[in-house]
């Protein structure tokens, strides 16, 4: 580890896989090592960047603000971001945004356990911005190619280093994340159908 | 005896030939030598030999301070600096691609895409030179006092000198420079890349900015201080430096002044009154970020070290084909 950190690249992954990314894992011992979820399609995610139908937002913290926001994909599923002081430019869009609203989202997966002993997956955001739905649809089509991309390499026969850890890690078939993959570009056609 | 002294450590330090300096080896330094200031300075190879036969044999010099001092001489007689002076015979030809380290002496053969306005006296000319594999861009110092180069005409350029400057590389052409005419054209070629994702972040640094005004120097100033010249009144500019990201790999992209200016629809002048109003210029990268975080671009630009400078670029407007990606994601 001897050269500088490098930036982390923003996976595109569909809200059903993010939610199911609940295993979280370092490369090192550092402290300030980057903290990765696993993503069940077997990649490793220091950085998400979705775009989506921002539906609801709400202050829900109790002595100071901390913004909830709800992003929902094409296919009905939903991420949650949440922004509070160490966030204020995201806070604040999450605070003036009127829903419904095309947004993007870059941000750092995050994950917490629910006194039930749920571990529920959210992002916290670096930055959120308002776009048109070409932007959108163009993220759509981006991110279920990744998918798929990313579904191959975990069907291939000599697994690499992330396959092998959420082939260890979980048990969920893939199979799943096509679907979402494919119901999401289906979205799209028509759409397309219905304007011509 | 002090000189004598130092003359005997240095002996034994540098490893010099413990024999005697045979007349055959200073004649071919007195011919490196030549060669170097024949066409600045009107001197025979067996004067050079002389002055050189003079430090080593009479006053016991080592050869390569021997050398050292007869080289300065001839540089003062020519009123040359040791930058300007080529390592002696023939320098590598090289292909404007290949450039890849500071301060070497090679030729090249290239064609003026472009001249640029000097934006100081002490430089006669300053521009893009381009070959097959790209361009490079090259300075040309007044005081060297060389011939006009024209825009789309093809030069041999001999004994010009590379620089670098943060990662981007450069030539020189100095008073040494012999530059000759070629009848004959050059494609130039593109060594631009092309990038395509979102632009997820935009860093420190961006926005309005306030550069050095010093000869040169175009530092970006931090609190008003230069890390070269210290605290000066520096002159104001935009840029944004970004980061494009397809979700696989990243890119990092400056934008210089007209870039961002395109990109974001502001102008210096508006940034600055932005900032003016705003009694802060960090009110101008924030503003920058909200009109253009998270959008598709494809970038077009040649590489500058780790960055990609975008000549071209345009935002994505319409949706990969998802037609394709569907019968993919079918049929796995």
């Amino acid at each position: 580890m001897s050269s500088a950190p490098t930036r982390e690249v923003a996976r595109r992954v569909f809200a059903a896989e993010f939610n199911d990314a609940t295993y979280t894992f370092k490369e090192s011992d550092d402290d300030r090592a980057p903290v990765y979820v696993l993503l069940p399609t077997g990649e490793r995610a220091n950085r998400v960047f979705v775009v989506g139908t921002l539906t609801e937002t709400e202050d829900v913290g109790e002595d100071s603000e901390y913004w909830q926001g709800r992003i929902v994909d094409p296919n009905g599923d939903t991420y949650f971001t949440y922004a509070g002081q160490y966030q204020p430019d995201a806070a604040s869009m999450l605070r003036e945004l009127d829903a419904p609203e095309y947004v993007s989202v870059v941000g750092k997966p995050r994950t917490y356990e629910t006194d039930e002993g749920e571990v529920n997956v959210s992002v916290r955001p670096e930055s959120i911005s308002t776009v048109d739905e070409a932007t959108r649809d163009r993220w759509v089509v981006e991110a279920a190619e990744r998918t798929v991309e990313r579904i191959k390499r975990f069907e291939e026969d000599s697994p690499d280093e992330y396959v092998q850890m959420a082939k260890d890690e979980y048990d969920l078939p893939t199979e799943s994340y096509r679907q979402a993959a494919v119901s999401a570009l289906e979205t799209l056609q028509e759409a397309e159908t219905s304007t011509n | 005896m002090e000189k004598q002294v130092s003359y005997v450590s240095h002996r034994n330090t540098s490893g010099d030939s413990e024999q005697p300096m045979t007349e055959t080896d200073l004649h071919t330094h007195a011919e490196e030598i030549h060669e170097q200031f024949s066409d600045q300075v009107d001197i025979t190879v067996e004067e050079v030999e002389e002055r050189l036969n003079t430090l080593v044999n009479e006053y016991k010099v080592p050869t390569s301070e021997a050398r050292r001092s007869v080289v300065n001489t001839y540089l003062d007689e020519a009123g040359m600096e040791r930058d300007d002076l080529s390592g002696g015979g023939g320098n590598e030809q090289k292909a404007v691609a290949d450039i890849d380290h500071a301060e070497e002496w090679i030729d090249i053969t290239a064609k003026v895409v472009e001249l640029w306005d000097a934006s100081s006296d002490a430089v006669a000319q300053v521009g893009l030179l381009g070959d097959e594999t790209g361009t490079v861009k090259f300075t040309k110092w007044s005081k060297s006092d060389l011939t006009d180069l024209e825009a789309g005409s093809v030069y041999d350029l001999r004994n010009v000198v590379t620089d670098e400057y943060q990662g981007r590389f450069s030539v020189k052409l100095n008073r040494t420079t012999t530059i000759e005419k070629r009848d004959e054209e050059i494609e130039v070629g593109d060594d631009s890349t092309e990038v395509e994702g979102a632009l997820v972040d935009i860093q420190s640094g961006s926005g309005l900015i306030k550069r050095c005004p010093e000869e040169d120097c175009t530092r970006v100033l931090q609190n008003g201080r230069c890390s070269e010249h210290g605290e000066v009144e520096g002159s104001f500019d935009l840029r944004i430096k970004g980061v494009i990201d397809d979700g696989t790999d990243v890119h990092e992209i400056i934008f210089n002044r007209e870039a961002t200016e395109d990109l974001t629809g502001i102008t210096l002048d508006t940034a600055q009154e932005m900032a003016m109003d705003a009694l802060d210029t960090s009110v101008v990268a924030d503003e920058m970020r909200e009109k253009v975080l998270g959008r598709y671009y494809r970038i077009v630009g040649p590489t500058l070290g780790r960055y990609v400078l975008a000549n071209e670029f345009e935002q994505l407007e319409s949706p990969a084909d998802s037609e394709a990606v569907l019968i993919k994601a079918r049929s796995i």
